[in-house]
């Protein structure tokens, strides 16, 4: 058991969080299988939990900062569960190689689409 | 509200379930790309819709797996208590950051993520 270690991490996900959007879970799983010897499935549970308070919290000073559309954001939220269940079907259709590999693609094509909206933009309008 | 916007809405809904559930991948790695490439979104509103719409998330899916005991409180505490306190490190340093730099970063993370799915 590392505590100081895993608190780091805790930390550092939950600052990845709040500036990129995201949850966290990226370095909570890691913090929680090696430096406090949880299981996978445990620590992708537990990470689930701890993504929770993060977003919340996140959302919240978001709020303050006028960056959050409460009505998307809810919307998205209640109909995640659709995705969910089509995606227990995929699972069971094609081989979990397949799906790594084609979502693999798929975020890199994001990410280029990303990266030429970001650099398009001239010095002005990005600040 | 109009039925093209609610169905975007559904598919990035739809997206983030898909990830979470196939790659227990946070639903954020595709919300907050999809609502800026789609719906024209700033940086910073998507990724301040994004955590709430996470958050939603998350509170599902723990509940689930709370029921089959797999969530360690303790442990969470260990990590989840810097990491509120991250997420507000976060939140605020984020808003003297230029947006594309924001982008530029997220594009980062999607690499890692791509990466991380790519490794066996």
């Amino acid at each position: 058991m590392d505590y100081v270690s895993a608190a780091l991490f805790g930390f550092a996900g939950g600052a990845i969080g709040g500036l990129l959007g995201v949850g966290g879970g990226v370095l909570f799983v890691p913090a929680l299988t090696i430096f406090l010897g949880e299981p996978q499935i445990e620590a992708e549970a537990t990470s689930l939990a701890v993504i929770v308070p993060v977003a919340l919290v996140g959302a919240w000073r978001q709020r303050g900062f006028g960056n959050l559309n409460v009505g998307d954001a809810i919307w998205i939220g209640v109909l995640s569960p659709l995705g969910a269940v089509a995606g227990v079907v995929i699972a069971n259709a094609v081989s979990q190689r397949t799906l790594e590999l084609s979502f693999a693609a798929l975020v890199l094509v994001i990410a280029v689409q990303l990266t030429h909206r970001a650099l398009a933009r001239s010095d002005a309008e990005g600040t | 509200m109009a039925r093209d916007r609610m169905l975007k809405l559904a598919a990035i809904g739809s997206a983030a379930g898909v990830f979470s559930g196939v790659f227990g991948v946070g639903g954020g790695s595709v919300v907050v790309p999809l609502l800026i490439l789609w719906f024209g979104y700033s940086e910073r509103a998507a990724t301040g819709t994004s955590l709430a719409a996470i958050g939603i998330i998350a509170v599902f899916a723990a509940a689930a797996q709370a029921v089959y005991g797999n969530v360690d409180l303790l442990q969470g505490l260990v990590v989840g208590t810097p990491a509120v306190a991250g997420v507000v490190v976060g939140t605020g340093l984020q808003q003297r950051v230029p947006e594309r730099t924001i982008s530029l970063l997220f594009a980062a993370l999607l690499v890692v993520i791509a990466i991380q799915l790519v490794i066996p």
